[in-house]
Protein backbone atom coordinates (compact mmCIF):
# COMPACT_ATOMS: atom_id res chain seq x y z
CA UNK A 1 0.00 0.00 0.00
CA UNK A 2 1.06 3.56 -1.11
CA UNK A 3 2.12 6.03 1.96
CA UNK A 4 2.52 2.84 4.39
CA UNK A 5 5.66 3.77 7.25
CA UNK A 6 8.52 1.37 6.80
CA UNK A 7 11.09 0.16 9.13
CA UNK A 8 14.32 1.09 8.83
CA UNK A 9 17.27 -0.10 10.80
CA UNK A 10 20.46 1.43 10.38
CA UNK A 11 24.08 2.92 11.96
CA UNK A 12 24.35 6.44 12.02
CA UNK A 13 27.22 7.56 13.34
CA UNK A 14 28.06 4.35 15.55
CA UNK A 15 24.52 5.11 16.86
CA UNK A 16 22.12 2.33 15.59
CA UNK A 17 18.41 3.31 15.25
CA UNK A 18 15.38 1.67 14.45
CA UNK A 19 12.86 4.16 12.38
CA UNK A 20 9.60 4.33 10.39
CA UNK A 21 9.76 6.23 7.24
CA UNK A 22 7.86 7.11 3.89
CA UNK A 23 9.62 4.93 1.31
CA UNK A 24 10.09 8.20 -0.75
CA UNK A 25 12.57 9.80 1.74
CA UNK A 26 15.53 10.34 0.28
CA UNK A 27 18.50 9.83 2.87
CA UNK A 28 19.74 13.39 3.58
CA UNK A 29 15.99 14.06 4.63
CA UNK A 30 16.17 11.37 6.86
CA UNK A 31 19.40 12.53 8.33
CA UNK A 32 18.53 16.26 9.19
CA UNK A 33 14.67 16.26 9.04
CA UNK A 34 14.18 13.04 11.66
CA UNK A 35 17.64 12.66 13.29
CA UNK A 36 18.64 16.36 13.15
CA UNK A 37 22.12 15.96 11.91
CA UNK A 38 22.14 19.42 10.15
CA UNK A 39 25.95 18.83 9.53
CA UNK A 40 24.92 17.56 6.15
CA UNK A 41 23.86 20.53 3.50
CA UNK A 42 21.20 20.19 1.18
CA UNK A 43 22.29 22.22 -2.56
CA UNK A 44 21.13 21.31 -5.66
CA UNK A 45 19.27 18.06 -4.47
CA UNK A 46 20.21 16.62 -8.51
CA UNK A 47 23.44 15.00 -7.50
CA UNK A 48 25.29 17.56 -8.86
CA UNK A 49 26.67 19.75 -5.87
CA UNK A 50 28.54 17.20 -3.71
CA UNK A 51 27.50 18.88 -0.34
CA UNK A 52 25.43 16.31 0.74
CA UNK A 53 28.30 13.81 0.89
CA UNK A 54 28.37 11.29 3.79
CA UNK A 55 30.08 7.58 4.24
CA UNK A 56 27.68 4.77 3.72
CA UNK A 57 30.09 1.70 4.76
CA UNK A 58 32.72 3.79 4.36
CA UNK A 59 32.14 4.97 0.79
CA UNK A 60 31.13 8.53 0.15
CA UNK A 61 27.98 8.62 -1.48
CA UNK A 62 25.54 11.62 -2.08
CA UNK A 63 22.83 11.64 0.60
CA UNK A 64 20.24 13.66 -1.85
CA UNK A 65 20.52 10.57 -4.09
CA UNK A 66 19.88 7.65 -1.89
CA UNK A 67 16.85 6.37 -0.75
CA UNK A 68 16.58 6.09 3.31
CA UNK A 69 15.06 2.37 3.41
CA UNK A 70 18.37 1.61 1.04
CA UNK A 71 20.93 2.38 4.09
CA UNK A 72 18.74 -0.38 5.47
CA UNK A 73 21.06 -2.41 7.23
CA UNK A 74 24.17 -0.14 6.72
CA UNK A 75 26.16 2.24 8.80
CA UNK A 76 26.02 6.00 7.90
CA UNK A 77 28.68 8.04 8.45
CA UNK A 78 28.00 12.43 8.25
CA UNK A 79 30.53 15.05 9.19
CA UNK A 80 29.38 14.86 12.95
CA UNK A 81 31.00 11.37 12.78
CA UNK A 82 34.22 12.11 11.93
CA UNK A 83 35.12 13.96 15.04
CA UNK A 84 36.95 12.09 18.13
CA UNK A 85 34.48 13.33 21.35
CA UNK A 86 35.66 17.25 21.47
CA UNK A 87 38.97 16.53 19.06
CA UNK A 88 38.86 17.76 15.28
CA UNK A 89 39.98 14.85 12.51
CA UNK A 90 43.38 15.93 11.47
CA UNK A 91 40.86 16.91 8.04
CA UNK A 92 38.94 19.37 9.81
CA UNK A 93 42.22 20.86 11.69
CA UNK A 94 44.21 21.33 8.48
CA UNK A 95 41.06 22.71 6.75
CA UNK A 96 41.07 25.26 9.48
CA UNK A 97 44.97 25.92 10.11
CA UNK A 98 45.24 26.53 6.47
CA UNK A 99 42.39 28.55 5.66
CA UNK A 100 40.66 26.47 3.45
CA UNK A 101 37.16 27.76 4.40
CA UNK A 102 35.25 30.03 2.64
CA UNK A 103 31.56 30.37 3.42
CA UNK A 104 31.93 26.41 4.71
CA UNK A 105 28.76 25.58 3.18
CA UNK A 106 30.95 23.33 1.11
CA UNK A 107 33.09 22.20 3.71
CA UNK A 108 31.21 19.27 5.33
CA UNK A 109 30.84 17.37 1.60
CA UNK A 110 34.61 18.37 1.39
CA UNK A 111 35.33 16.38 4.26
CA UNK A 112 33.42 13.45 3.73
CA UNK A 113 35.60 13.00 0.33
CA UNK A 114 38.61 13.42 1.72
CA UNK A 115 38.15 11.18 4.37
CA UNK A 116 37.10 8.52 2.26
CA UNK A 117 40.22 8.83 0.11
CA UNK A 118 42.46 9.01 3.40
CA UNK A 119 40.66 5.88 4.68
CA UNK A 120 41.57 4.18 1.58
CA UNK A 121 44.94 5.63 0.13
CA UNK A 122 46.79 7.60 3.35
CA UNK A 123 49.27 8.91 0.60
CA UNK A 124 47.44 10.19 -2.46
CA UNK A 125 49.00 12.05 -5.16
CA UNK A 126 47.97 15.53 -6.08
CA UNK A 127 45.72 13.98 -8.82
CA UNK A 128 44.14 11.53 -6.50
CA UNK A 129 43.01 14.15 -4.04
CA UNK A 130 41.60 16.59 -7.30
CA UNK A 131 39.92 13.25 -8.13
CA UNK A 132 38.23 12.67 -4.65
CA UNK A 133 36.61 16.40 -4.61
CA UNK A 134 35.86 16.56 -7.92
CA UNK A 135 32.15 16.19 -7.38
CA UNK A 136 32.14 18.63 -4.45
CA UNK A 137 31.68 22.17 -5.68
CA UNK A 138 32.84 25.21 -4.43
CA UNK A 139 31.22 28.76 -5.21
CA UNK A 140 33.84 30.76 -3.88
CA UNK A 141 36.35 28.33 -5.87
CA UNK A 142 38.15 27.74 -3.02
CA UNK A 143 39.56 24.23 -4.46
CA UNK A 144 43.40 25.25 -4.22
CA UNK A 145 43.24 25.17 -0.44
CA UNK A 146 41.05 22.56 -0.02
CA UNK A 147 43.31 20.61 -2.35
CA UNK A 148 46.24 21.71 -0.36
CA UNK A 149 44.65 21.09 3.07
CA UNK A 150 43.79 17.80 2.51
CA UNK A 151 47.26 16.98 1.40
CA UNK A 152 49.01 18.77 5.15
CA UNK A 153 46.13 16.36 6.34
CA UNK A 154 47.46 13.36 4.91
CA UNK A 155 50.62 13.92 6.36
CA UNK A 156 49.36 14.55 9.47
CA UNK A 157 47.51 11.16 9.17
CA UNK A 158 50.89 9.10 8.11
CA UNK A 159 52.49 10.47 11.47
CA UNK A 160 54.54 13.56 9.61
CA UNK A 161 54.22 16.82 9.54
CA UNK B 1 9.78 15.87 -4.06
CA UNK B 2 8.91 12.35 -5.27
CA UNK B 3 5.69 10.73 -5.70
CA UNK B 4 5.22 8.16 -3.03
CA UNK B 5 4.73 4.05 -4.31
CA UNK B 6 5.01 1.02 -2.91
CA UNK B 7 7.97 -0.19 -1.77
CA UNK B 8 9.77 -3.54 -2.00
CA UNK B 9 13.23 -4.95 -0.94
CA UNK B 10 13.32 -8.79 -2.49
CA UNK B 11 16.19 -10.69 -0.67
CA UNK B 12 16.85 -12.79 -3.87
CA UNK B 13 16.67 -12.53 -7.49
CA UNK B 14 13.58 -14.85 -8.14
CA UNK B 15 11.52 -13.16 -5.60
CA UNK B 16 12.34 -9.53 -7.43
CA UNK B 17 11.24 -11.90 -10.54
CA UNK B 18 8.18 -13.00 -9.22
CA UNK B 19 7.33 -9.06 -8.15
CA UNK B 20 8.14 -7.78 -11.59
CA UNK B 21 5.66 -10.42 -12.92
CA UNK B 22 2.94 -9.53 -10.89
CA UNK B 23 3.04 -6.12 -11.16
CA UNK B 24 4.38 -5.68 -14.48
CA UNK B 25 4.02 -2.62 -15.98
CA UNK B 26 2.84 -0.48 -12.50
CA UNK B 27 6.60 -1.54 -11.40
CA UNK B 28 9.76 -0.16 -11.44
CA UNK B 29 13.52 -1.09 -10.68
CA UNK B 30 15.98 0.50 -8.40
CA UNK B 31 19.44 -0.47 -8.38
CA UNK B 32 21.56 2.49 -7.07
CA UNK B 33 19.04 4.64 -8.37
CA UNK B 34 21.65 7.75 -9.47
CA UNK B 35 20.01 8.29 -12.75
CA UNK B 36 16.65 7.38 -11.55
CA UNK B 37 15.93 9.14 -8.22
CA UNK B 38 16.81 12.29 -10.56
CA UNK B 39 13.77 11.83 -13.02
CA UNK B 40 11.55 10.32 -10.30
CA UNK B 41 12.57 13.91 -8.48
CA UNK B 42 11.11 15.27 -11.50
CA UNK B 43 8.53 13.56 -11.24
CA UNK B 44 8.82 12.13 -14.74
CA UNK B 45 8.62 8.56 -13.37
CA UNK B 46 6.17 7.70 -11.22
CA UNK B 47 5.77 4.27 -10.18
CA UNK B 48 3.04 2.81 -7.97
CA UNK B 49 5.83 -0.12 -7.31
CA UNK B 50 9.23 0.36 -6.49
CA UNK B 51 11.09 -3.08 -6.24
CA UNK B 52 14.82 -1.95 -5.15
CA UNK B 53 17.14 -4.52 -5.73
CA UNK B 54 20.43 -2.84 -4.81
CA UNK B 55 21.04 -5.40 -1.83
CA UNK B 56 20.98 -8.47 -3.84
CA UNK B 57 24.54 -9.37 -3.25
CA UNK B 58 23.74 -12.54 -6.10
CA UNK B 59 24.11 -10.12 -8.84
CA UNK B 60 27.60 -8.11 -8.05
CA UNK B 61 30.31 -9.59 -9.21
CA UNK B 62 32.93 -9.85 -11.84
CA UNK B 63 34.10 -13.44 -12.91
CA UNK B 64 36.91 -13.74 -15.25
CA UNK B 65 37.63 -17.07 -17.67
CA UNK B 66 40.07 -17.67 -20.06
CA UNK B 67 37.78 -19.43 -22.34
CA UNK B 68 33.94 -17.92 -21.63
CA UNK B 69 35.45 -14.23 -21.18
CA UNK B 70 34.04 -11.57 -18.25
CA UNK B 71 31.00 -12.07 -16.46
CA UNK B 72 29.95 -8.64 -14.47
CA UNK B 73 26.85 -9.22 -12.26
CA UNK B 74 24.00 -5.72 -13.49
CA UNK B 75 24.21 -4.81 -9.55
CA UNK B 76 28.35 -4.44 -9.59
CA UNK B 77 29.22 -0.69 -8.84
CA UNK B 78 31.04 1.55 -11.45
CA UNK B 79 33.77 1.87 -8.66
CA UNK B 80 34.22 -1.78 -8.42
CA UNK B 81 34.59 -2.40 -12.33
CA UNK B 82 37.46 0.75 -12.45
CA UNK B 83 39.17 -0.92 -9.39
CA UNK B 84 38.87 -4.33 -10.84
CA UNK B 85 42.74 -6.06 -11.55
CA UNK B 86 41.38 -8.49 -13.40
CA UNK B 87 39.16 -5.70 -15.71
CA UNK B 88 42.58 -3.29 -15.46
CA UNK B 89 44.46 -6.28 -17.16
CA UNK B 90 42.18 -7.45 -19.68
CA UNK B 91 39.51 -5.25 -20.51
CA UNK B 92 41.51 -1.63 -19.61
CA UNK B 93 39.25 0.15 -22.02
CA UNK B 94 36.13 -0.96 -19.35
CA UNK B 95 38.13 0.69 -16.32
CA UNK B 96 39.18 4.03 -17.96
CA UNK B 97 35.54 4.81 -19.34
CA UNK B 98 34.58 4.03 -15.45
CA UNK B 99 36.98 6.48 -14.56
CA UNK B 100 35.60 9.36 -16.53
CA UNK B 101 32.18 7.92 -15.55
CA UNK B 102 30.55 11.07 -13.17
CA UNK B 103 31.96 11.17 -9.22
CA UNK B 104 33.56 8.99 -6.81
CA UNK B 105 30.07 9.26 -5.11
CA UNK B 106 28.00 8.25 -8.17
CA UNK B 107 30.25 5.55 -8.58
CA UNK B 108 30.33 4.13 -5.44
CA UNK B 109 26.31 3.60 -5.17
CA UNK B 110 25.84 3.67 -9.28
CA UNK B 111 25.39 -0.29 -10.82
CA UNK B 112 26.27 -1.03 -14.02
CA UNK B 113 22.99 -2.38 -14.90
CA UNK B 114 21.42 0.24 -13.54
CA UNK B 115 23.25 3.06 -15.99
CA UNK B 116 22.32 0.60 -19.26
CA UNK B 117 18.47 -0.40 -18.08
CA UNK B 118 18.53 3.94 -18.03
CA UNK B 119 18.77 3.99 -21.59
CA UNK B 120 20.81 7.11 -21.64
CA UNK B 121 22.22 7.36 -25.36
CA UNK B 122 24.49 9.86 -23.10
CA UNK B 123 26.00 6.92 -21.10
CA UNK B 124 29.06 5.52 -21.55
CA UNK B 125 29.00 1.92 -20.56
CA UNK B 126 26.58 1.29 -23.57
CA UNK B 127 29.04 2.36 -26.51
CA UNK B 128 32.29 0.53 -25.08
CA UNK B 129 30.00 -2.71 -24.76
CA UNK B 130 28.66 -2.53 -28.31
CA UNK B 131 32.77 -1.64 -29.14
CA UNK B 132 33.48 -5.02 -26.69
CA UNK B 133 30.83 -7.19 -28.40
CA UNK B 134 29.37 -7.70 -25.15
CA UNK B 135 25.82 -9.29 -24.22
CA UNK B 136 23.20 -9.22 -22.19
CA UNK B 137 21.48 -11.83 -20.01
CA UNK B 138 17.66 -11.07 -19.46
CA UNK B 139 16.33 -12.70 -17.05
CA UNK B 140 11.93 -13.51 -16.15
CA UNK B 141 10.45 -15.62 -14.25
CA UNK B 142 9.52 -17.69 -17.10
CA UNK B 143 12.76 -17.24 -19.25
CA UNK B 144 16.49 -16.03 -19.39
CA UNK B 145 17.70 -14.49 -22.91
CA UNK B 146 20.68 -13.47 -24.11
CA UNK B 147 20.72 -9.92 -26.57
CA UNK B 148 23.90 -8.22 -28.34
CA UNK B 149 24.16 -4.90 -26.22
CA UNK B 150 23.17 -2.60 -29.40
CA UNK B 151 19.68 -5.02 -29.54
CA UNK B 152 19.27 -3.55 -26.18
CA UNK B 153 18.29 0.44 -26.65
CA UNK B 154 15.52 1.12 -28.39
CA UNK B 155 14.86 4.71 -28.12
CA UNK B 156 15.91 7.67 -25.85
CA UNK B 157 15.53 6.19 -22.08
CA UNK B 158 13.62 2.96 -23.28
CA UNK B 159 15.39 -0.01 -23.37
CA UNK B 160 14.13 -4.14 -24.88
CA UNK B 161 13.09 -5.48 -21.27
CA UNK B 162 9.55 -7.18 -21.19
CA UNK B 163 7.58 -5.73 -18.32
CA UNK B 164 8.70 -8.75 -16.31
CA UNK B 165 11.98 -8.48 -16.83
CA UNK B 166 15.54 -7.44 -15.53
CA UNK B 167 18.98 -7.07 -16.58
CA UNK B 168 21.09 -9.66 -14.70
CA UNK B 169 24.66 -9.96 -16.46
CA UNK B 170 26.75 -8.67 -18.77
CA UNK B 171 29.19 -10.84 -21.09
CA UNK B 172 32.23 -9.42 -22.24
CA UNK B 173 33.76 -12.18 -24.95
CA UNK B 174 37.67 -12.17 -24.34
CA UNK B 175 39.07 -10.51 -27.45
CA UNK B 176 40.40 -12.18 -30.80
CA UNK B 177 44.09 -11.75 -30.85
CA UNK B 178 45.18 -8.73 -32.29
CA UNK B 179 42.63 -6.85 -30.91
CA UNK B 180 42.51 -2.81 -29.49
CA UNK B 181 39.55 -1.01 -27.70
CA UNK B 182 39.71 2.75 -26.72
CA UNK B 183 36.63 4.95 -25.54
CA UNK B 184 37.21 8.45 -24.98
CA UNK B 185 34.42 11.73 -24.59
CA UNK B 186 34.30 15.17 -25.14
CA UNK B 187 33.97 16.47 -21.95
CA UNK B 188 34.31 20.18 -20.50
CA UNK B 189 34.98 19.08 -16.98
CA UNK B 190 36.32 15.31 -16.28
CA UNK B 191 33.06 13.18 -15.42
CA UNK B 192 31.00 15.04 -17.64
CA UNK B 193 28.07 13.54 -19.73
CA UNK B 194 29.81 13.33 -22.84
CA UNK B 195 28.90 16.10 -25.33
CA UNK B 196 29.76 13.17 -27.82
CA UNK B 197 31.46 9.77 -27.01
CA UNK B 198 33.15 7.32 -29.65
CA UNK B 199 34.45 3.66 -28.46
CA UNK B 200 36.92 1.97 -31.29
CA UNK B 201 37.57 -2.04 -31.25
CA UNK B 202 40.12 -2.97 -34.03
CA UNK B 203 41.59 -6.11 -34.68
CA UNK B 204 44.03 -6.95 -37.05
CA UNK B 205 44.64 -10.00 -39.12
CA UNK B 206 48.54 -10.44 -38.07
CA UNK B 207 51.40 -7.99 -37.03
CA UNK B 208 50.51 -6.12 -40.20
CA UNK B 209 48.35 -3.08 -40.15
CA UNK B 210 45.44 -4.42 -42.03
CA UNK B 211 42.18 -4.31 -40.34
CA UNK B 212 40.41 -7.58 -39.60
CA UNK B 213 37.83 -6.47 -37.97
CA UNK B 214 36.27 -3.17 -36.19
CA UNK B 215 33.43 -1.87 -34.54
CA UNK B 216 32.44 1.75 -33.82
CA UNK B 217 29.87 3.27 -31.34
CA UNK B 218 28.68 6.64 -30.53
CA UNK B 219 27.74 8.22 -27.54
CA UNK B 220 25.11 10.81 -27.14
CA UNK B 221 24.64 11.12 -31.39
CA UNK B 222 21.28 9.43 -31.33
CA UNK B 223 18.53 8.43 -29.66
CA UNK B 224 20.35 5.38 -29.04
CA UNK B 225 24.08 4.14 -28.65
CA UNK B 226 24.57 4.18 -32.12
CA UNK B 227 26.79 1.87 -34.13
CA UNK B 228 28.48 3.57 -36.97
CA UNK B 229 28.39 0.52 -39.22
CA UNK B 230 29.26 2.26 -42.66
CA UNK B 231 32.11 3.87 -40.21
CA UNK B 232 33.43 -0.03 -39.22
CA UNK B 233 33.38 -0.57 -42.80
CA UNK B 234 35.24 1.80 -44.15
CA UNK B 235 38.67 0.26 -42.02
CA UNK B 236 37.65 -3.41 -42.32
CA UNK B 237 39.93 -5.10 -45.27
CA UNK B 238 42.37 -1.93 -45.29
CA UNK B 239 45.63 -1.07 -44.53
CA UNK B 240 45.11 1.52 -41.58
CA UNK B 241 46.62 4.19 -41.77
CA UNK B 242 46.43 8.27 -41.34
CA UNK B 243 44.10 8.51 -44.57
CA UNK B 244 41.59 5.38 -43.50
CA UNK B 245 41.56 6.65 -39.45
CA UNK B 246 40.17 10.30 -41.39
CA UNK B 247 37.81 8.84 -43.72
CA UNK B 248 36.46 6.13 -40.62
CA UNK B 249 35.67 9.55 -38.66
CA UNK B 250 34.07 11.33 -41.88
CA UNK B 251 31.78 8.28 -42.24
CA UNK B 252 30.53 8.16 -38.97
CA UNK B 253 30.03 11.69 -38.44
CA UNK B 254 27.35 11.05 -41.93
CA UNK B 255 26.15 8.38 -39.58
CA UNK B 256 25.53 10.21 -36.21
CA UNK B 257 22.42 12.41 -35.82
CA UNK B 258 22.82 14.43 -33.10
CA UNK B 259 20.50 16.65 -31.70
CA UNK B 260 21.40 20.39 -30.35
CA UNK B 261 21.77 21.84 -27.15
CA UNK B 262 23.19 23.80 -24.82
CA UNK B 263 26.19 21.78 -24.71
CA UNK B 264 26.75 21.56 -28.63
CA UNK B 265 25.18 22.12 -32.07
CA UNK B 266 24.31 19.22 -33.74
CA UNK B 267 26.70 20.61 -36.48
CA UNK B 268 29.36 20.75 -33.71
CA UNK B 269 28.85 17.42 -32.83
CA UNK B 270 29.20 16.29 -36.12
CA UNK B 271 32.67 18.11 -36.21
CA UNK B 272 33.84 15.78 -33.11
CA UNK B 273 32.59 12.68 -34.10
CA UNK B 274 34.95 12.75 -37.10
CA UNK B 275 37.94 13.92 -34.56
CA UNK B 276 37.27 12.25 -32.36
CA UNK B 277 36.52 8.45 -34.62
CA UNK B 278 39.76 9.05 -36.01
CA UNK B 279 41.49 9.74 -32.48
CA UNK B 280 40.25 6.79 -31.00
CA UNK B 281 40.61 4.28 -33.85
CA UNK B 282 44.34 5.62 -33.89
CA UNK B 283 44.75 4.79 -29.99
CA UNK B 284 42.54 1.33 -30.44
CA UNK B 285 45.12 0.49 -33.72
CA UNK B 286 48.08 1.12 -31.22
CA UNK B 287 46.89 -0.87 -28.54
CA UNK B 288 45.86 -4.09 -31.62
CA UNK B 289 49.91 -3.65 -32.68
CA UNK B 290 50.60 -4.16 -29.07
CA UNK B 291 48.36 -6.60 -28.36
Amino acid sequence: MKGKLRELKLTVNGKPYELKVKPETLLVDLLRQELKLTGTKVGCLDSACGVCTVHIDGKAVRSCSVLALQANGRKVTTIEGVTDGDKLHPIQQAMIDHGAIECGFCTPGMVMSAKALLAENPNPTREEVKEAIQGNLCADEGYVKYIEAIEIAARVIRGGQ
Amino acid sequence: MIADFEYFAPKTVEEALSLLSKYKEGAKIIAGGQSMLVVMKQRLLTPEYLIDIKGLTALDYIKHDEKQGLKIGALTIHRAIEKSPVIQKHFGVLSEMEGNLATIQTRNWGTIGGNLCHGDPAGDPASVFIALNAKLKLASSERERIIDTEEFSKDYLEVALEPNEMLSEIQVPNPPPHTGTAYEKLMVMKGDMGIIGAAVSITLSGKGSVCQDARIALSNCSSIPLRAKKAEKALIGKTLDERQLTKAGEVAATEAAPTSDVHGSAEYRREMVKVFVKRVARLALERAQKA
